[in-house]
């Protein structure tokens, strides 16, 4: 058998997750492949393309029902069991940590499944890696808007001048032990509470 | 906070992720030593593979899990110990508005009575398979829960054969209120507030109760990782003694509001307190504008609610034998008993006064009435314990107990 003739499912509800890994299969001379976004039928799609690996992400609340359905459903033809070998911890950690997990059907050799799982597990950190830096990105960016907002209101409330506004954010964020962000959205948070916000 | 032992837990968003969750924001876990981080989880599977690759030392655990995965039911189980029981109770039944109106019409009452709303529901599942309709679906979170052995022992006892004459499925609590709704499922066994959530939403009514069907039946313990509380037992007490407090501030109604407004919060179960207050109080919303008081609907300490009954164990494991998750033997049995530790809970406790059983197991349903008990120290009120249907388990006979539901359960 050659790589090719492997029916892979993978099931991620992060499409653009979903389509990095279905280009590592591919790259690797994969070309199987079945993506589904939404495990709705799911139980149909098995049935009908009868996969020999299936790849989930951890974040998927579906797990305990899929972990189910291939242990007793009518609709998968052969046992289905989580990809777990024994004889490689840290493959094993690395899988849970990078937020991937194979399911494989029974008897399939751990030589034609490992390469798989290796390849996911390497484009799931690639992938988390990039959202991180969007999320940060994002997030310094909201901070930014945040705090002036705050500022803003302090302007108005207590007539102070911009400089003076953001000395005493930041005046309090030190005397509080906490972050800037966090008095400005408290600020924010209250002034919106009492109707005083511009 | 450098010297403080720092333990990781998973958690589901469920109202008994309670001890934990107050464990940790009401300072008792600190006060114990311990740096206590909480992880909440998409998926029991996710709770059982981060524990057992270690990220995580203990977690928030359907009762029966640990047993499942050291009797090897699950993929990459490891060795897990139940040193802790996270309350009694907080599980209900609920059912669709039409599959209501149904049950009604053949004499369900909104009393939450387990007896009468099955015999209903009997009726019901009988009629559609005369008509030809299709069969009812029902839904649990796990099969390795309490949520599935009670459903199925009440189906059972009412003489509807769970595996034939219904269909479960399985789906995670945050769903089950939005599934309902959509028509895909008739009903679902679940932890509060989801109950609760269909029943807010409108899509639901309430039939019955967990604290109905098994009175005094524990829903979740704390799962610790075998090998980490082998090495680390100091960390693992003062763990336990935190929880037992937290178990004691969330028993006091003083703080009932305060917790509900803890767990509705965005970083546990990030929905409306209100939602929290029915299983709290008791006072449980049905549906359709009627309030049932529920005795002990959700039991945080009283009635010795943290221990790790024996009995609990091998009732759950009873029930892996009665639906064909496992065959029975002595050697299984042992696994299931020595799953749970009183030992270590009595260790832990002991020394802070706290009131003891006497026993390490007992015969479920023997207590029909609160019944002042023997114990090391403070006093202690057990029961009323047991099943709807009357019967007894009594943990010394359970050969007797498995051969007679197996013949009778699965003729």
């Amino acid at each position: 058998m050659t790589a090719q003739s492997l029916a892979i499912l993978v099931i991620d509800e992060n499409r653009i997750r979903a389509s990095i890994i279905e280009e590592g299969l591919r790259e690797n001379g994969h070309d199987n492949v079945t993506v589904v976004h939404d495990i709705a039928g799911i139980a149909r799609t098995i049935a009908e393309i009868n996969p020999d690996v299936i790849v989930i992400d951890l974040e998927n609340p579906n797990r305990d029902t899929l972990e189910n359905m291939f242990q007793l459903s009518r609709a998968v033809k052969r046992p289905i069991a989580m990809f777990v070998d024994r004889s490689d911890r840290a493959s094993i950690e690395a899988s849970v940590e990078a937020g991937v997990s194979a399911y494989v059907v029974d008897g399939l050799k751990r030589e034609r499944v490992k390469p798989i799982l290796d390849m996911a597990i390497v484009r799931f950190n690639a992938f988390s890696h990039l959202a991180r830096e969007l999320e940060a990105a994002r997030s310094e960016l909201e901070d930014r808007k945040m705090i002036e907002r705050a500022k803003g209101i302090l302007m108005t409330s207590k007539g102070l001048s911009e400089e003076d506004a953001y000395a005493l954010l930041r005046k309090t964020a030190m005397n509080q032990n906490r972050k800037i962000v966090e008095i400005a959205q408290s600020l924010v948070t209250a002034a919106g509470l009492l109707g005083e916000e511009p | 906070m450098s010297d403080l032992y720092p333990i990781t837990a998973g958690f589901i968003p469920l109202l008994d992720s309670a001890l934990l969750v107050v464990a940790k924001e009401k300072g008792f876990a600190e006060e114990e030593g311990i740096d206590l981080t909480l992880m909440r989880e998409t998926s029991w599977a996710n709770i059982r593979d981060r524990l057992a690759v270690g990220h995580f030392q203990v977690a928030h655990m359907l009762a029966p899990m640990p047993i499942a995965c050291n009797l090897g039911l699950t993929p990459l189980a490891s060795r897990t110990i139940a040193p802790l029981a996270l309350g009694l109770g907080g599980n209900a039944v609920t059912v669709s508005n039409g599959l209501w109106a149904e049950m009604e019409k053949h004499g369900a009452e909104p009393d939450l009575d387990p007896a009468r709303s099955g015999k209903a529901l009997k009726e019901v599942v009988v009629g559609a398979a005369k008509a030809g309709k299709t069969m009812l679906r029902f839904a649990v979170v796990h099969p390795h829960s309490g949520h599935n052995y009670e459903l199925r022992y009440w189906l059972a006892a009412c003489g509807i054969d769970p595996d034939r004459d219904i269909e479960i499925v399985i789906l995670p609590p945050p769903l089950m209120a939005d599934a309902l709704g959509a028509g895909t499922i008739d009903g679902y066994c679940v932890g509060e507030p989801w109950n609760t959530a269909s029943v807010m939403l409108g899509s639901g009514r309430i039939a019955t109760v967990k604290a109905a069907i098994w009175r005094g039946s524990p829903e979740k313990v704390l799962g610790a990782q075998a090998q980490w509380a082998e090495t680390h037992p100091e960390a693992l007490t003062a763990l336990l003694r935190a929880l037992y407090r937290a178990a004691v501030w969330c028993s006091d109604v003083v703080n009932r509001d305060e917790l509900a407004a803890l767990l509705g919060s965005p970083a546990y179960i990030d929905r409306p307190p209100e939602w929290m207050l029915p299983a709290l109080s008791g006072k449980i919303d049905i549906g359709g504008g009627q309030v049932i008081a529920v005795d002990e609907f959700f039991v945080p300490l009283a009635k010795a609610a943290t221990f790790p009954w024996k009995s609990h164990a091998l009732w759950f494991y009873s029930q892996m034998v009665r639906w064909g998750q496992i065959g029975h033997s002595k050697e299984n049995e042992k696994i299931a008993r020595e799953t749970y530790r009183p030992d270590i809970y009595r260790a832990a406790l002991e020394p802070l006064g706290v009131a003891l059983p006497g026993a390490n197991a007992k015969v479920e349903g023997a207590l029909e009435q609160a019944t002042p008990v023997g114990s090391a120290g403070a006093s202690l009120t057990l029961g009323p314990d047991g099943f709807f249907d009357g019967s007894l388990f009594d943990p010394d006979q359970i050969d007797a107990y498995i051969a007679a539901q197996t013949g009778q359960g699965r003729a």
